[in-house]
């Protein structure tokens, strides 16, 4: 079972008490009303999916209730961290490179 | 207009489980509150419950037959044992805040004995070792398929919130685990 660290909590509660809630930093435009349906389908469906780095937006459902973002690597599934929502994307350059050293030395393996 | 007269009664009355080194019990009836505050009105929420809402994650507080459990940072469970009502204190508290009486959503279930921490971990997947949940602690969490409140009363005792259409599941669940001690 994955631990992850709600920020709210301050802890590492099990993945259990947690919901994934889609692609995080996505900003409402604030003239929605007048935005092109294109745009808008772009704003409000459309999202990247990369493989690899991903920022999330997860909700501690079963613990403390609050919503939060993550830093997730869609390939080894680890988190590489978590923050309040609100607070600006973290740079996570060092991490995911050390991310990346662990995941290519996995596929090495295989 | 003629007052109605309701009957109460606890979903678990009269159910008892567990063995040598641990029981489970229904909790006496109590009146509970969904309390819900933002920063600015905890001094004046807190003055009108007549105890300070807890502020650190899994914090309670105890005053009396009053107890207020922290579920998150503008989040609290009220849980009254004796016959102040808290809706009725809340009231005199004008500073903005949402409280909502649950006293018959949840019911509760207490789990007493030394092996307590191996029963609820049968279906909880926090660490409830007393390091990590120390006598006060408390959490909103998952055990089995449902969501609880658990409220660590003393090194051997939980107090296991739950909703009351859950709490035969909740029972049996904590039976089943206490069987295979
Ligand atoms: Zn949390």
């Amino acid at each position: 079972m994955l631990l992850i660290h709600c920020p709210y909590c301050g802890e590492e509660r099990p993945e259990l008490e947690f919901r994934h809630a889609g692609e995080a930093h996505i900003a409402r435009p604030e003239n929605i009303a007048e935005i092109s349906d294109e745009d808008f389908a772009h704003y409000f469906f459309y999202r990247d999916n990369p493989k690899g780095v991903t920022f999330e937006r997860w909700r501690h459902m079963h613990g403390c209730g609050r919503f939060f973002n993550a830093v997730r690597d869609s390939v080894s599934d680890k988190f590489l961290t978590t923050y309040k929502a609100g607070e600006p994307k973290p740079d996570i350059a060092d991490a995911a490179n050390e991310n990346q050293i662990n995941t290519s030395k996995g596929q090495g393996a295989k | 207009m003629a007052e109605a007269q309701i009957a109460r009664e606890l979903p678990l009355a009269g159910r008892a489980a567990g063995g040598a080194s641990v029981s489970i019990t229904p909790a006496e009836p109590a009146m509970r509150v969904s309390l819900r505050a933002p920063q600015e009105s905890i001094a004046a929420v807190s003055k009108g419950l007549g105890i300070d809402l807890p502020t650190r994650p899994k914090q309670s507080a105890v005053a009396g037959a009053r107890s207020v459990l922290w579920l998150g940072p503008d989040e609290w469970l009220v849980i009254e044992e004796g016959d102040r009502d808290p809706m009725a204190d809340l009231a005199r508290a004008t500073a903005l805040h949402s409280a909502v009486d649950v006293s018959h959503r949840n019911t509760a279930i207490l789990v007493t004995g030394t092996q307590v921490a191996d029963v609820l971990n049968a279906g909880c997947p926090q660490d409830l070792s007393l390091e990590a949940f120390p006598v006060g602690a408390c959490s909103r969490t998952v055990m089995g398929k449902i969501e609880v409140v658990l409220f660590r009363t003393a090194e051997d005792a939980f107090r296991v919130e739950c909703w009351r259409s859950f709490s035969d599941y909740a029972f049996e669940f904590l039976r089943d685990a206490a069987r295979g001690l």
